[in-house]
């Protein structure tokens, strides 16, 4: 893999990598609050079924994941452990938000206790609305995040310039390298 | 009663010799454990630090407060109205019961009484989140034993009720429904009929976990003579709910208290259970979702037609007071004490929820027990994070 090192990466090869990754995705599941219960639905029920788009949700530990989905409110006391426990996570890594909690503090939001928004500790790839969610809107936030691993340059990330789009896909979404994302439900 | 008594003794004594001849035979090293904050067998993030000497536990503390989000503050500066959106949030799994004790202190406050289909429908709704909560706690029950397959089960049924909830709210999960004289609104068209198909659906599922979890051997193993809270423990720590029932104090605040709520309407049997062991604390809730299906399909034969809101002001203040209203909740005793200054808002909100207190016994019962029944433990006594920080 010199090429891959060197930063010089052909675009099939980065496409079919970049498949291979966006299809297996392993999830670390941080469940906080009452979103962590709409994700168990999502990733542990027979109706959501989170495993047919290729995710796997059940990583051991975050030193085997790739994806890790903050869903509930961050406290204070909180915020140190989940700082922890992403720096723990290998690269390449995301993260998606689960939650008005995580992403801004929600009905929290005058709450002397609450972090207003897990992406004052994280950097976040998505971002899902809803107080909780539905696992529906999960799914969708999970379908972004694929299609912009799809379209990720990996030679960019590996040369430290951050992420970068390669337009393969036509996503409307997935065009915005490193710019986070919203589902809109 | 003394048979029964005996029974729960003898299984102390037993459970306390065994340890005994551990520390006998073997010297070990101790070490501290720390279990959370973030672990999939403690609900959420409940951390327990705990020391062991070999695979024993001499000392645990939980070590609670990840997840305060400040509510008794945050209700000083929110509306009447506006505070059961928040109360929601604190045992999330059954939102719509967090509601009602809320709810009745306000309207005890103000003089106000819903209408007697205002209060059915509370009730009917009251149960159908009580039945979402415990029958995620059956499936979740496997996963803590090592058992994969309940949960599917759980989450499947639990589905049919989650519509049930947001057909009639039109929310899946916080449906914040409830409004100080009587409700938001009627139930929609075809929810009665609806709900009695649902209800016998949830009965399979109560056998169906029976067949599955309850009968099995491994099951009853790990769990029968784990964690053995006796009665007097039980009522010196506070516990309430199920936890309470389990250690065979036959206390049920649904048939105690006189509320203006519709279970003294009905007839429905308080489950308990003399062993005071893990397995008896799981086998209670299951026949507790058993019962709950009965008393939601006795409500809906005695539904009375009527409006479902009383005659309140559009901006409501309550007069001054203090009132304290405290309802059966999935998990246990859940209060609140509500002071009122005569403005929208209240001046003070107490809550007293369940699970702080069902969890307070948790350093007395890990005390000698070994390392994998501290799992089976917090799985039996069931607690929800929001309701032990808040």
């Amino acid at each position: 893999m010199g090429l891959v090192d060197r930063g010089r990466l052909p675009k099939p090869l980065t496409s079919l990598f970049n498949m291979g990754r966006s299809y297996s995705l392993w999830v670390y599941q941080w469940g906080l609050a009452c979103c962590a219960i709409e994700m168990g639905a999502a990733f542990g029920s027979p109706r959501y079924d989170v495993m047919r788009l290729g995710v796997i949700p059940l990583p051991a530990s975050p030193r085997q994941a790739d994806l890790v989905v903050i869903s509930g409110t961050v406290t204070d006391k909180m915020a140190p452990a989940i700082k922890r426990l992403y720096e723990q996570m290998p690269e390449p890594k995301y993260v998606i938000s689960m939650g008005s909690c995580a992403n801004c503090g929600g009905p929290y939001w005058d709450s002397y206790s609450v972090t207003k928004g897990v992406d004052q500790i994280i950097p976040v790839d998505v971002y899902v609305p809803g107080c909780p969610p539905r696992p529906e809107a999960l799914l969708e936030g999970i379908v972004l995040l694929q299609q912009r691993i799809k379209n990720e340059d990996m030679g960019a990330r590996w040369r430290g310039e951050g992420t970068k789009s390669m337009n393969i896909v036509d996503g409307e979404s997935a065009e915005k390298g490193g710019v986070p994302v919203v589902v809109h439900n | 009663m003394t048979m029964l008594g005996d029974r729960q003794q003898l299984a102390y004594i037993a459970s306390q010799a065994a340890d005994a001849r551990v520390n006998v035979e073997l010297e070990t090293e101790g070490m501290t454990l720390n279990i959370g904050p973030q672990h999939p067998a403690t609900h959420g993030t409940l951390r327990i630090i705990a020391r062991l000497d070999g695979e024993q536990v001499v000392w645990a503390e939980p070590s609670a407060g990840y997840m305060h989000r400040g509510y008794e503050k945050l209700t000083e500066v929110r509306t009447f109205p506006q505070v059961t959106a928040l109360v929601n949030r604190i045992d999330w799994l059954g939102s719509f019961a967090n509601e009602v004790p809320f709810i009745l202190a306000a309207e005890k406050l103000m003089g106000v009484e819903a209408p007697s289909r205002a209060q059915h429908i509370r009730t009917i709704l009251f149960e159908l989140s009580r039945i979402a909560n415990v029958s995620l706690f059956l499936g979740d029950l496997g996963v803590q034993l090592g058992a994969i397959t309940p949960v599917f089960f759980a989450f499947r049924d639990r589905e049919y009720v989650l519509n049930l909830i947001e057909g009639a709210t039109g929310g899946r999960f916080h449906p914040n429904f409830d409004r100080i004289g009587g409700l938001k609104d009627d139930l929609p068209a075809g929810f009665i009929d609806e709900t009695r198909i649902v209800m016998k659906k949830l009965r399979t599922f109560c056998d169906q976990i029976e067949d599955l979890l309850f009968g099995n051997e491994i099951f009853q193993s790990r769990t029968r003579g784990i964690g053995v809270i006796p009665k007097d423990v039980a009522l010196s720590y506070g516990l309430s709910g199920a936890n309470l029932r389990a250690s065979g104090v036959d206390w049920d605040l649904r048939r105690d208290q006189d509320i203006p709520m519709a279970w003294n309407k009905t007839d429905f049997k308080v489950i308990t259970h003399p062993d005071g062991d893990s397995f008896a604390r799981c086998w209670v809730r299951l026949q507790e979702v058993r019962e709950s299906t009965k008393i939601v399909d006795q409500l809906l034969d005695t539904i009375p037609a009527g409006p479902v809101m009383a005659k309140v002001p559009k901006i409501i203040k309550v007069p001054e007071g203090e009132a304290w209203v405290s309802t059966e909740n999935p998990l246990g005793e859940m209060g609140y004490y509500v002071v009122s200054q005569g403005d929208q808002g209240p001046f003070r909100v107490k809550i007293r929820s369940a699970s702080f207190n069902n969890i307070s016994i948790v350093p007395w019962l890990l005390k000698g027990v070994y390392v994998p029944d501290i799992i089976t433990i917090l799985a039996s006594l069931y607690f929800i994070l929001g309701d032990i920080d808040r």
